[in-house]
């Protein structure tokens, strides 16, 4: 941890490079976010000349290219948007359970969610798209406390090892559920077994705009409890030691966490991995302090999602592969990465 | 357990020969308790084949189910069972029992019950190679089944590497296996997505098992590699039930750890290949058969045949249900998995009661 609050003068000569670092990583973080999305507006399966998308950003769509590029402005919105949720949840989730592997795939949230609107599709006929976004979250809500519940229990709490495998369970058997409610239905399947992979390919401005405002509420609780989640990684006892009310506080940022996991799901579909790696990632430039962390967690998601969506529109052209591929085959091995690093006993 | 006990008493029993006809009445008793629940497995398993051939569509006696299958021909059952029906019913014990004798394997050898070989991605390593196989490469029969061992033993082989660091720690090796499994699946997901011909029966046989349209091309590998691997890993029974103790008290009992392991592994994993191959990975078979089996018979001994037959009895009950109970026919691994949910929160609720660790 680094002692930031302390005015003595040795700790302040400490800190201050760290944070002049940080800023500079922080307008690093905002540059690579914009040349990525840039390059996601510019790149794709048509080639397409720069004079055309300047027109199309301009809100041309004349020509066949202009229209090309006016669809991939949505997209990319949308993909950086969802990464920013994605990222945040991971580094929110990390901090509440103090474990290094949580993620809302890895834990079976994104699952959850993904069972609950197949549910609500299939047999309640839900079909508007906030709709989508409320059953969705209640479903992240549940499977979250189920998974923790299921992972901390017995002797140790909640070790990573208990938790992955409780999430690994848990989505196993929320997937053969999902299969099982929509092999009937073959109206549904079709359209399902696209989401189901999680793609940003369908991008609107209408379902940005669904999705922003739960979007927004949830990045706005999991940004004020940054500093509580300072006080919880020094241990639940020093915590309420130093005022926090433990389990107000997690309860509170696990809750935005759920929030932000469940709407990226539900325009989204499931995304693994993304609230995995990019956490460890900004831990590694700008620390540990969730102040810090967070914000650029939420940066740094947002670049991986539009960087995998862009690779995944490159590599496979004329087609495009779906985000949620590239972004766990990018993920798994950064999994595997942290786990070798553990000591067993932490695991 | 009750092993471990009887070294523990040996010594007092010297003076206390009441103790000693307690424990050999104990031992007795559960043994008895072991071979009776191995029997009526056994009897509910050829019950349940039994009743797979003769019932379907049209029902057929018995005797002509027999007639079929010593070879002659009956007009009509010749067909229906001989050639739809009996490879459906040997693929669904041959696979039943070769997940359930893995998974066990796996369970007991990692000493966790949600350690098993669908949950840390060998499956997945047979599931992906045989989708890309069937789907992008067009290949079959032969080349299928070929093509799931080997990667299956690759992946098995790829998550021991990465978990190898000073000896094999078991939590670090299940970790691995889930992230490996994760990248597996999106790849079999991928690869599905892609097929020209999109049909979700067959996409679900790699995704979660299935046994619809088996032939005998498909069963006939997993018969074999269930005859040769089973003997292997019932040789390594004994050194499997002392590794529960713990690696160290194992290797302080004479056996040589590593060795087991890899052996177990090899055995355990070729089976998984097999049946994948022919049948996708049938969800949760190989999960919940170890535990239901040590349910069944009570604690001490080997859960090796037992699991293997409570594997058959499971694969066998769901696809009949699966066929004719729902107005749709679901594939197998979407009845077991969906059997699945509710044991994983029976564990819970059992181990939270007993105040015991997963």
């Amino acid at each position: 941890m680094t002692s930031v609050d302390t005015d003595r003068p040795p700790d302040a000569a400490l800190v201050r490079r760290p944070a002049r670092v940080r800023v500079l990583w922080l307008l690093v973080a905002v540059l690579v976010l914009a040349v990525l999305m840039v390059a996601s507006v510019a790149l794709g399966s048509r080639d397409v000349a720069w004079s055309d998308v300047w027109a199309a950003l301009g809100g041309a769509d004349g020509t066949l290219e202009q229209a090309a590029v006016a669809k991939r402005i949505p997209r990319t919105l949308l993909a950086a948007v969802i990464g920013a949720a994605l990222g945040l949840a991971g580094g929110v989730m990390q901090g509440v359970t103090r474990n290094p592997l949580a993620d809302p795939g890895i834990l079976g949230v994104n699952m959850g969610a993904s069972l609950t609107v197949v549910t609500a599709v299939a047999f309640f006929g839900l079909t508007s798209p906030t709709g989508y976004i409320w059953v969705a979250m209640a479903g992240a809500a549940v499977s979250a406390v189920f998974v923790y519940t299921v992972g901390s229990l017995g002797r140790g709490g909640a070790t990573p090892l208990k938790l992955a495998l409780a999430g690994a369970a848990t989505s196993a058997a929320f997937a053969s559920l999902v299969s099982a409610v929509i092999l009937p239905r073959n109206d549904i399947a079709g359209g399902f077994r696209l989401w189901q992979i999680g793609g940003v390919g369908g991008a609107s401005y209408e379902r940005i705009g669904q999705v922003l405002p739960f979007l927004v509420a949830g990045l706005v609780v999991c940004l004020l409890s940054a500093r509580a989640l300072n006080s919880l990684a020094l241990g639940d006892e020093l915590a309420a030691g130093l005022g926090e009310r433990v389990a107000v506080v997690r309860a509170t940022a696990a809750l935005g966490a759920v929030v932000l996991c469940g709407a990226s799901t539900a325009v989204a579909g499931p995304i693994g991995f993304v609230g995995l790696v990019v956490p460890h990632a900004c831990r590694l430039l700008v620390g540990v302090d969730h102040r810090w962390l967070l914000p650029f967690s939420a940066l740094l998601g947002a670049s991986l999602l539009t960087a995998a969506d862009v690779v995944g529109r490159i590599v496979a052209r004329p087609t495009d592969i779906e985000v949620g591929i590239v972004t766990a085959l990018i993920g798994a091995p950064f999994f595997i990465h942290i786990v070798r690093r553990q000591k067993v006993r932490e695991l | 357990m009750s092993e471990r006990t009887d070294r523990h008493s040996s010594a007092p029993a010297v003076t206390r020969p009441s103790v000693v006809q307690a424990v050999a009445r104990g031992r007795r008793r559960s043994a008895s308790r072991r071979r009776l629940v191995v029997l009526i497995l056994a009897v509910l398993v050829v019950a349940g084949f039994a009743v797979t051939l003769m019932f379907g569509q049209t029902f057929y006696p018995p005797r002509d189910v027999v007639r079929v299958i010593l070879g002659e021909q009956v007009p009509g059952a010749s067909f229906t069972v001989g050639r739809l029906r009996l490879p459906r019913a040997v693929l669904a014990v041959v696979a039943g029992f070769s997940f359930g004798l893995a998974g066990v394997t796996f369970q007991t050898m990692l000493r966790n019950p949600l350690a098993s070989p669908d949950i840390i991605g060998i499956s997945w390593g047979a599931s992906a190679a045989a989708a890309i196989a069937i789907v992008s490469l067009s290949l079959g029969g032969t080349q299928v089944s070929i093509l799931a061992i080997v990667s299956a033993l690759a992946v098995a082989l790829l998550v021991y590497t990465l978990a190898f660091r000073d000896g094999v720690v078991g939590t670090r090796l299940i970790l691995i296996g889930i992230g490996i499994s994760a990248m597996l699946e999106s790849i079999t997901s991928y690869v599905l997505s892609r097929a020209a011909e999109w049909d979700l029966q067959e996409a679900l046989r790699w995704l979660t098992g299935s046994l619809n349209g088996t032939t005998w091309e498909q069963a006939l590998p997993a018969l074999v590699a269930l005859v040769v691997l089973t003997p292997v890993l019932l040789a390594k029974s004994r050194d499997l039930s002392a590794m529960r103790l713990g690696d160290d008290t194992a290797s302080a009992l004479g056996v040589r750890v590593e060795r087991t392991r890899v052996t177990v592994i090899v055995a355990a994993v070729g089976l998984i290949a097999f049946a994948t191959s022919a049948a996708g990975p049938i969800a949760f078979v190989a999960f919940l058969s170890g535990p239901i089996a040590a349910r069944l018979v009570g604690a001490g001994g080997s859960l090796l045949v037992p699991a293997g037959l409570v594997g058959a009895l499971l694969v066998l009950v769901a696809d009949f249900a699966g066929q004719f109970a729902f107005d749709v026919r679901y594939p197998v691994g979407v009845v077991t998995g969906v059997l699945g949910a509710p044991y994983l929160v029976y564990l819970i609720v059992r181990t939270h009661r007993a105040g015991g660790s997963l």
